[in-house]
């Protein structure tokens, strides 16, 4: 199948300077379902302007858009993030206190914070980082600079304490950031992400095709179908 | 005081899964009037038609279908003197919730214990010199014997369907599948499932280095069935949604699939839902009780009377209702005195991931018991005495699901950027697993109690579990290891990665093994060291009911569900031949 040209560059470009022009009401974009929408006309229902600025360029550099198969920025995984955030990701999770934060990790996550406020604190301490090491927003540094605050994130070489956070971790943000991230480039296309299931068809998964029966015991023999999504769509 | 009480039943049962929907028929079916109270929603089949459940994201990421922890959390801790804390996300296992309970969205492994699990102190006592186990080791034997649990397992297997080969035909060991299985009364009901690929390659390899490999037993069928109930199945369609999935192909056994169509449609069953069970209410003298209650949809409180109770929600939940309701006495550690809490027992995993540059696994095409497995070592078939540790593990490769969230990727790639994207491309669909799963044995202070700090939404005290690997649970890991590495090795993989408990590992509880909690009220022939006779009557409140895994002294590496649906099975038979005729102990102690 065939997909309008994308340039990333341009896109970036041009949402770091001003708010989406066209933006599509929630309401719409329920009726019409997620797999539609365009990254560049989103208005993004969870993240304020300047946090989209940032989860524009994380989730590029997380899955980038050079190499084989798409990038997240192609298949939309911002949206899928924001939408999951504004959708009640995290509302399973019991947090009534007292938190015990520097419990052993084996026994589990003990943060006082849901999915919302890990990335609310998360991005904006990502923020004073990289104003701290180059007088710049994070989206406005290059590619390498870009994952070298990525991969301190991840090591934990980013002291958030150090900034004022008591409880989160810069490792915690890093992994729930990259957990939703990947989730969003996996994840059937309804979601908001996954867009036109481009994901799948470079990995060679037939998504909601669910009925192998007359090939299971093809042993060694790829799949010749590609994808199809829970709404019915190919790709 | 209440604000309401419902009409009188003669059974009121707590929890809507397997245990509780067998029940709920056997006992209908002797034309007891019955009501079932399930903590969480209806679940109905239409609810899961095509393509629904085909949906990694909302039902195996966001486990759709299954308790919360902010509803039903409880609290960890590795020692006793250690303050315990909530399991905020769920990890090492995630328990189910609403009609059906696990039952649902299980993987449909329906596997037997042995002769020698059910038997274990006896064995041990014989098979190892006094003094080479752990002093705090309490394991015991399940208080029945083969031939009387047998009928019981048979029937659980045509109520399921279960595909598969049979290996002991009553004494005579068949070819293709388990020699080590205990001897059953009747062949399986359905052949196995079709191998795919990584079946044929591991149970080659394996049966080449002397294992006996047979097909996983398979709770999802492999040609059309219908049930004793009158239940029909559909063949699988090995879709690639089971392991967390409720079945869009009518093919997997559930209570939705197998019981409950049946026993809906019964004027004497009833059932209500999002009913959340508070306590069980006792009578004055406590031998008795007298119903439950429970907070119903819109908050109110509700007592519904019943002559008898069944306490079938999923094994920590009926240990911690039997606690909020003074049913039997709370364990105590320090003294060994108390039975309610005891013998709390969990499982390990572990195993390799092979990964194969040129084979296509297609792992998306595969139904949730899809697998080889064997059970060379399991007690008493390898020389476990000698190695200086008593278990063992089904020892398997097995393919539950294929979708690609969390698919493993080889050492060294990547874990984000574009060698993580290329990654994907290049070997989603290209490794197969060879697993481990274990024994756990019981030790006196691995317990179930109250939690002094921590409470759930309705101001009632979560359950504190308290529980650690111990020398022999990591020492029979180290041996597992080398089993699984050689066969690894033999079959020549691109690349491996492993996933070990090292002799100094801590239990993880963030990462999943398998909702195979055991024990806390177990079943046992003196009310001094069990809290449930052989039928799962409690020996303190007769009438009082407590069918599931919390009855299983310590856990063996058969999969649950089997078991439970046999004891469950054996304690409705109780019931209805002896208990209502006589109301009463069931067993004199």
């Amino acid at each position: 199948m065939s997909t309008p040209p994308f340039s990333r560059r341009n896109f970036l470009k041009a949402t770091a300077v001003a708010v989406p022009v066209a933006a599509i009401p929630l309401h719409e974009l329920r009726a019409k379902g997620l797999e539609d929408v365009h990254l560049q006309h989103y208005q993004p229902v969870f993240f304020s302007a300047p946090e989209w600025q940032f989860i524009l360029a994380a989730c590029d550099r997380l899955i980038p858009a050079e190499g084989k198969g798409p990038g997240a920025l192609e298949t939309n995984v911002p949206v899928f993030i924001d939408q999951q955030l504004k959708g009640g990701l995290g509302n399973d999770i019991y947090l009534q206190g007292p938190h015990n934060i520097t419990a052993p990790k084996t026994l589990g996550f003990q943060l006082p914070y849901a999915p919302q406020n890990v990335y609310r604190r998360g991005i904006a301490l990502v923020q004073q980082a990289a104003n701290a090491r180059h007088a710049k927003p994070f989206q406005q540094l290059s590619a390498q600079e870009q994952d070298a605050l990525l991969t301190a994130l991840q090591k934990d070489t980013v002291d958030f304490a150090a900034l004022g956070e008591t409880s989160l971790k810069a490792s915690q943000f890093f992994s729930q950031l990259l957990g939703d991230t990947k989730n969003g480039y996996l994840a059937d296309p309804m979601y908001g992400g996954n867009k036109d299931m481009k994901a799948w068809v470079a990995i060679g998964f037939p998504g909601a095709r669910a009925q192998y029966i007359e090939w299971v015991d093809q042993h060694n023999v790829p799949y010749p179908l590609g994808p199809v999504s829970v709404s019915g769509k190919r790709a | 005081m209440p604000h309401i009480t419902n009409d009188d039943v003669d059974v009121v049962i707590v929890g809507l899964g397997w245990a509780g929907s067998l029940m709920a028929i056997e006992l209908a079916q002797a034309g007891l009037k019955v009501r079932a109270l399930e903590r969480g929603p209806d679940r109905p089949p239409e609810d899961f038609a095509y393509p629904k459940p085909a949906d990694q994201y909302g039902y195996a990421t966001r486990n759709k279908v299954f308790a919360t922890p902010r509803d039903a959390a409880l609290t960890v801790r590795y020692k006793q003197d250690e303050t315990a804390l909530p399991t905020r996300k769920w990890g090492a296992f995630a328990p189910g919730t609403g009609v059906g309970g696990s039952g649902l969205h299980w993987t449909g492994v329906l596997i037997r214990p042995t002769p020698t699990d059910i038997k274990l102190k006896t064995y041990a006592d014989k098979a190892y010199k006094r003094g080479t186990l752990d002093a705090d080791m309490r394991i015991k034997d399940f208080p029945f014997t083969w031939d009387e649990i047998e009928p019981y397992y048979d029937f659980f297997d045509k109520v399921c369907g279960l595909s598969g080969n049979t290996g002991n035909l009553r004494g005579q060991v068949q070819p293709g599948g388990d020699p080590f299985e205990g001897p059953r009364s009747n062949p399986y009901p359905l052949p196995a499932l079709q191998d795919t690929l990584n079946c044929s390659m591991f149970a080659d390899t394996a049966r080449k280095m002397g294992y006996h490999p047979f097909p996983n037993p398979s709770a999802n069928v492999s040609q059309a069935w219908t049930n004793p109930y009158g239940a029909q199945l559909a063949p699988c369609n090995y879709c690639g949604y089971c392991s967390k999935y409720p079945c869009l192909n009518y093919s997997k056994a559930s209570p939705q699939t197998t019981i409950l169509d049946v026993v809906k449609r019964m004027p004497n069953f009833s059932y209500r839902v999002n009913a959340n069970v508070i306590r069980v209410d006792l009578h004055k003298d406590r031998k008795t009780a007298r119903g439950v209650t429970y907070i119903d949809e819109q908050g109110k409180e509700v007592f519904q009377p019943a002559k008898i109770v069944v306490l079938s929600s999923f094994q920590f939940a009926n240990v911690r209702l039997m606690l909020l309701s003074g049913i039997g006495k709370p364990y105590d550690p320090i003294s060994e005195t108390g039975t309610v809490g005891r013998n709390y027992a969990f499982l390990s995993n572990g195993g390799a991931t092979l990964f194969f540059k040129d084979k296509h696994f297609n792992p998306f095409a595969t139904a949730g018991a899809t697998g080889e497995m064997f059970n060379d070592i399991s007690p008493g078939n390898f020389d476990g005495p000698s190695l200086g540790f008593i278990g063992g593990a089904k020892i398997h490769s097995s393919q539950a699901t294929g979708a690609p969230i969390g698919t493993a990727l080889p050492p060294g790639t990547p874990s984000w950027g574009k060698g993580w994207k290329e990654g994907m491309v290049d070997w989603y669909g290209r490794s197969m697993k060879i697993s481990i799963t274990t024994t756990c044995m019981s030790y006196r202070g691995h317990y179930l109690d109250l939690d002094p700090r921590y409470k759930d939404p309705w101001g009632q005290p979560l359950l504190r579990m308290t529980f650690d690997w111990r020398e022999n649970e990591l020492k029979l890991q180290r041996y597992l290891r080398e089993i699984v590495l050689k066969i690894s090795k033999e079959m020549k993989p691109d690349a491996m990665s492993e996933s070990f408990l090292a002799l100094d590992s801590h239990w993880d509880i963030t990462k999943y093994v398998s909702t195979h909690n055991v024990g806390g009220a177990i079943m046992g022939t003196s009310p001094r060291d069990s809290a449930l006779n052989r039928y799962l009557q409690s020996w303190d409140v007769h009438n009082v009911f407590v069918p599931g895994g919390n009855a299983f002294p310590q856990n063996f590496q058969a999969n649950p569900t089997a078991t439970i649906g046999a004891i469950t099975l054996m304690a409705a038979d109780a019931i209805k031949k002896q208990y209502l005729k006589n109301p009463g102990p069931l067993v004199q102690a």
